[in-house]
Parts: structure tokens; C-alpha cells; sequence
């Protein structure tokens, strides 16, 4: 993993210290709630709907053991004794005290973690596939060029106010597990024809308001040149950006409005002027944070396989489990072990601070101390030997964790919506809580298959239901709750954008809806198809039938 | 006009709180000051601004209720979530939640 030097350090060290003043300050009232409400948010400290909210960064979802038990005790000292995972790889802690938050924030630096770039308009924290630096599937660790953008955005200068927020993602993978192509920026690495190591960049995706899936403006960009081609693009974004209007303000609407081959003609044109400059990564600096990132000693036992295929054969609901949640691993007799925060009825993404302290003693007795979080809400164990899996199917169980929904209707991302959010116009929770009931029964849910259904509170879409095969936004009618669905969007390498079925339903028929939709894909899918298949082969109009009748 | 009470979140903790006729403020919107004409609105809103500036709350408006059967219910949806809490969280709604007690 990676570790802070001494300039990170003291640089999250000494924003504890300003941010103690500051909120002092502010309780004497030395400072206005408008003069410190900006200074909150650049520490991720909101003002939610029943209570102040910190948005804690967990950058590219890798945590130590001992960082997720710093979040179990914050939890439990100075909240609430739970947190919820966000799509954003985040946690967010949703009844700290402002009195506390200085303290909360030292626990936090305490185990090199921070609030920082969580708010406001600067590069958000960079997100990753979770199965980084594991996956059978990779050409390189994302992670090494994540913390790269890190480093370099943190305190950079020109990009510390943005005309809006710019979240970049990457994976090291085809298989696209961190929704790269709806990011202002995403980067895919891959190795050319002569085997050398680039990127992907796509440009301009997004959710929200306008969505897009991100054009690519780049087939392949030298691996060295990362850099300055980010801080070309930086600066195209920063002059044409419409500070002016925050609806026209994200990169995407730029993107869309000078065309995408203008963009890249503007960035291209900047990226010559500094490309081979100083901006650009020395080797050896990238070697230094590589070696962060270096496998830990596998140590897989000759029988580790013939074992775990006993265990299978006995033990049936542990079979079911490893069939959903469990994905392979780069490393013979290894593997990666999902673990769902789904459970059924449950509220996505959340976790108790018994969860969290259990999945790090886990992670300590399994995976070499580390997790993973994920965009969509569940939490990884990264490296688990294939004759472990049973132990922690085993452990997981009693901490009602091990739910094997993985990629299931009941796997859904549902965003706080208005239980907890300021900006809200109807409720997501209750929504997903009824439909992980109504699917309750695992065959059943099995026998659909993959299905990713995705909730959203408002058009903010940060329960991402644009890129649901079935999505869901909560709209206002007249201060009732409706419901929009939304399908056919995939946030995955297929990316695209869920088109609108028809009329709003109403929050006491939307779960209804959404069992016609998945009934009559199960009548008319043909062998093999998902959900999204179906979808993609057949179009709108069996759907929009089932649901509205055929006049 | 439609009657009002004032609330606000306070400003050490956040916790959404409502103007009481003593000028107190109280998480209970039951015991909050109804204002049902424009000079008691006024009013509320004037009162209010002694704890502005002495630093006890933040973001304060105005919200809409109906009082029935003697209950105050806010008439929006969000403002009754507010007033009672996470609809998804029981054991932490105003009524039930014991600061403390899950630690
Ligand atoms: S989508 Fe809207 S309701 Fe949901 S968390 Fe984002 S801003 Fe809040």
C-alpha cells in the first residue's frame, strides 16, 4: 500500500491544525457560516438534511486493516456506530458534531487518511477498478498511475479552482470496473502492438443533469507522458470553462458543444507546447511509487484448489456463495472474495461498526490486511487463498455479510436519496429495500442473472441510474415521490445511457414496475442473454407494453 | 396564510432544531412556535436573528405545517423526514434515538 512521506504527512497533519482554529472561530463567531462554510467543505464536512455529514476520501478504494478499524471507532466514539460506502469509493460518517470534527479528522490522520478533495471545485479523489493489482484480467496496477494523479493534483496550483468538480478514474483492465467512460476523465492502460505500456483517455463522460459516455480522444498515450497530457487537458478545460453557469460548467458540456475531435485538436495543440517538460513523471519517481504497489508474498498451499473443490461439493450455500462472490485472481490458488453489503432488506452500503472491525480482523487473518471498496457499494478482500474461502464464507455469515448477490437485481447502488440528503427530491432506500424483498428468494434472483439496478435520489445521479440496466430516479410531483426508470444503461465496458421507458410511477408502484420489467424479459430472453441483452436485442417496446399496455 | 414554524440546524452539532415561544430551540418540532399571520411570522424571523448571531444555529427558514389534532406535521415530505428523522432508521428517529445507547 501506499505510504505518506513526510510532505504528505505534514501536509493532512497541518490541515488538522488550521481546520481546529477554524471551526473554533467559528463557534465563538469570529467567523460567519458564509465565510466558513467553504472552509468546511474543502475538509469534506457538509450540512445534510438532519445533521453535519464528513465525506472521508479513501483514495483508488484501497484500505488497510487499520485504517477500516480507525473508521469502526470513529463511528463508534463520535457518530453513530455505522457509515456508508458511496459509489465514489468514499465513506461518509452522517452525525459527526462540528465540536468533534477536528478530533475526528486527527483519528483519520492518525492512519494517513483525510477528507480532502472530497468537496468543491478541484480534481476529486481518484477512483479504480477494485480488483486493482489483482485481477486476472490486467496489464498493470491502476493504483501506481492513480496515486501519480494524486500527487500531482493535490496541491497543484492552477487546478485548485476549477469552473466545477473533475473526477478522473482509472482501471488497468478491458473488463471496465470503475465506469471510466462516465468520468471527466477516464484512462484505460494497455500495451500497444510493440508491447509498451499506454492509456486510453476518454474525455467528457458523466451522469447527472446530461449525461454522456465519454468519447475517446486518445487511442494511446505513452505511459511516460501521463502528465502533461492530463495538465493539457486540465488547461483546455480551465479556459473554456463556463464559470458562469453551473449547469454548462463540467468538461462533458464542453466536450459535447466544441465537438470532440475540436477538444482534442485544442488539447493536443497545449500538449505540445509541455509535452517532454518537467511536468511529466521522472522514471525513477515512478519506480518509487510502483514499488508501493508491489504484490505482497503469496504463499499458495500445493492443495489449495483440490481442497476448495471438497468444501464446494459438501457444502452447497457455501457453493452458491463462492459462485457469485468470489472472482479469480492473477495468482494460482488465490482469489478475490467479494463481500456484499447488500444484505437482503438491508440499506445499501452501509456498514456497522462491528461489520467494519470484522472485515479488518479478516483482512488481517486472510488478505494480508487489505480491502477494497467499490463504486458499487461492497467491499473487497483482495487476496484469499482458495483453502481460506471457506473459513471466511464461515466468518462473514455471522456478521450478516455474506449475502452472494454479487452482480444481482439485489446488488443494487442506491444513493442516500432524501433519508439523508439535502438536495433529495424523493427517497432511494425504502425503494431498494422493497425490491431486495421482493427478490428475496436467491434462485429466483440467480435465474435473472445479472441484472444492475441503479437508484438515485435526484438528478444528481450519484446512484448512477443512467448506467443501470434498470434505473431509477426519484423526482418531485407536486411534493409526492415518482419514481423514472430508466434502461438499457451499462456502466461497464459496454457503456451507454438508459433511455426513459415512460411516465413517472408513483412510490407505492414502482417496485411493482420494476417485477412487470423483469418478468417480461425472463418471457422473452433467448438462452444465455442478461437483462442488458435482451434489452439491446429487442428495444423499448415490449417493455413500455408490459408496463403501460399497448394503446 | 399558511401556518409556519421556524427551524434551523444548530450550529455545534447540526441537529435540526425549531424556534420554541421561550426563544429556545428545541428538537421537537411539537413543542415549536406556530405562526399563522404575517406580523407572527415577522416576528419569528426577528427573534431569530439573536441566535444567528450568537453563533447557535445555522441555515434557518420557514416551513410549512398543519396542525392536527393537535400535532404540528410539516406538509412536505422532507421536512417531515427532518422532524422525525431517517425514514429507514427507526431506532435512530428523534422519538427513539438515545445518544449513547449503541456505542
Ligand atoms: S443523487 Fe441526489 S439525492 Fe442522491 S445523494 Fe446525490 S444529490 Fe443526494
Amino acid at each position: 500500500m501506499y505510504m505518506y512521506d513526510e510532505i504528505d504527512q505534514s501536509l493532512v497533519d497541518e490541515r488538522v491544525i488550521q481546520f481546529r482554529d477554524q471551526v473554533n472561530r467559528r463557534m465563538t463567531g469570529e467567523l460567519s457560516e458564509d465565510e466558513f462554510k467553504p472552509l468546511r467543505l474543502m475538509n469534506g464536512v457538509y450540512l445534510q438534511l438532519h445533521a453535519y455529514m464528513l465525506r472521508v476520501a479513501i483514495p483508488y478504494g484501497t484500505l488497510s486493516s487499520e485504517q477500516m478499524r480507525k473508521l469502526a471507532w470513529i463511528a463508534k466514539k463520535y457518530d453513530r456506530n455505522y457509515g456508508h460506502f458511496t459509489t465514489r469509493q468514499n465513506l461518509q460518517f452522517n452525525w459527526p458534531k462540528l465540536e468533534d470534527l477536528p478530533d475526528i479528522l486527527a483519528e483519520l490522520a492518525s492512519v494517513q487518511m483525510h477528507a480532502l478533495q472530497t468537496s468543491g471545485n478541484c480534481i476529486r479523489n481518484v477512483t479504480a477498478d477494485q480488483f486493482a493489482g489483482v485481477a486476472a484480467d490486467e496489464v498493470v496496477d491502476p493504483r501506481i498511475y492513480a496515486e501519480i494523479i494524486r500527487q500531482w493534483s493535490t496541491l497543484h496550483p492552477e487546478f485548485t479552482y476549477l469552473p466545477r468538480k473533475f473526477k478522473i478514474a482509472v482501471t488497468g483492465s478491458e473488463i471496465d470496473r470503475a465506469a471510466v467512460r462516465f468520468h471527466d476523465i477516464g484512462l484505460i492502460a494497455k500495451r500497444n502492438g510493440a508491447g509498451e505500456l499506454g492509456f486510453e483517455v476518454i474525455i467528457g463522460g458523466g451522469l447527472g443533469r446530461t449525461p454522456f459516455v465519454g468519447p475517446t480522444i486518445r487511442d494511446f498515450l505513452p505511459e511516460r507522458h501521463l502528465l502533461s497530457y492530463l495538465e493539457a487537458a486540465l488547461r483546455v478545460y480551465n479556459q473554456l470553462g463556463r464559470r458562469d453557469n453551473m449547469y454548462k460548467a463540467r468538461i462533458k458540456i464542453q466536450v459535447h458543444e466544441t465537438g470532440a475531435e475540436t477538444f482534442t485538436e485544442m488539447v493536443e495543440a497545449e500538449w505540445a507546447q509541455i509535452r517532454d517538460t518537467a511536468v511529466d513523471l521522472a522514471a525513477g519517481e515512478k519506480q518509487r511509487i510502483a514499488d508501493f504497489f508491489r504484490p505482497p508474498r503469496y504463499r499458495a498451499s500445493a492443495d489449495a484448489e483440490a481442497q476448495l473443490r471438497l468444501q464446494l461439493r459438501d457444502d452447497r450455500n457455501f457453493a452458491r456463495w463462492v459462485e457469485t462472490n468470489v472472482a479469480p485472481h492473477k495468482v494460482t490458488g488465490y482469489r478475490i472474495a467479494n463481500i456484499s453489503l447488500k444484505p437482503i432488506g438491508g440499506i445499501p452500503g452501509d456498514a456497522s461498526s462491528e461489520q467494519m472491525d470484522a472485515v479488518a480482523a479478516l483482512a488481517d487473518r486472510f488478505s494480508f490486511s487489505e480491502i477494497r471498496v467499490t463504486h458499487e457499494q461492497n467491499l473487497v478482500l483482495p487476496h484469499v487463498r482458495a483453502d481460506d474461502l471457506y473459513a471466511l464464507w464461515q466468518t462473514l455469515k455471522s456478521y450478516d455479510l455474506d449475502t452472494p448477490n454479487l452482480g444481482e437485481i439485489s446488488d443494487m447502488i442506491a444513493c442516500p436519496g432524501m433519508d439523508y440528503c439535502a438536495l433529495a427530491n424523493a427517497r432511494s432506500i425504502p425503494v431498494a429495500q422493497q425490491i431486495s424483498e421482493r427478490f428475496a428468494d436467491l434462485d429466483r434472483q440467480h435465474n435473472i442473472g445479472e441484472l444492475k439496478l441503479k437508484i438515485s435520489g435526484c438528478i444528481n445521479a450519484c446512484g448512477h441510474h443512467h448506467a443501470g440496466h434498470i434505473g431509477i430516479l426519484g423526482v418531485d410531483r407536486k411534493g409526492e415521490e415518482y419514481y423514472q426508470i430508466t434502461l438499457g444503461g451499462s456502466g461497464a465496458e459496454d457503456a451507454s445511457v438508459g433511455d426513459i421507458v415512460g411516465p413517472a410511477f408513483p412510490y407505492d408502484k414502482v417496485v411493482d414496475a420494476v417485477e412487470t420489467l423483469v418478468d417480461t424479459y425472463l418471457d422473452i430472453r433467448t438462452d444465455g442473454e442478461r437483462f442488458l441483452d435482451t434489452y439491446r436485442r429487442v428495444g423499448k417496446t415490449p417493455f413500455k407494453e408490459a408496463l403501460y399496455g399497448t394503446d | 396564510m399558511s401556518q409556519q414554524v421556524l427551524s434551523a440546524n444548530r450550529l455545534n452539532d447540526g441537529l435540526v432544531v425549531y424556534l420554541v415561544a421561550d426563544d429556545t430551540w428545541s428538537e421537537d418540532i411539537e413543542v415549536s412556535e406556530v405562526a399563522g399571520d404575517e406580523g407572527s411570522v415577522n416576528a419569528l424571523l426577528t427573534r431569530a436573528t439573536q441566535a444567528v448571531s450568537d453563533q447557535k444555529i445555522v441555515d434557518l427558514y420557514l416551513i410549512e405545517v398543519a396542525v392536527v389534532g393537535g400535532e404540528i406535521r410539516p406538509t412536505k415530505y422532507r421536512e417531515f423526514i427532518r422532524a422525525t428523522g431517517p425514514s429507514v432508521r427507526a431506532d435512530l428517529s428523534k422519538q427513539n434515538y438515545v445518544p449513547g445507547a449503541d456505542a
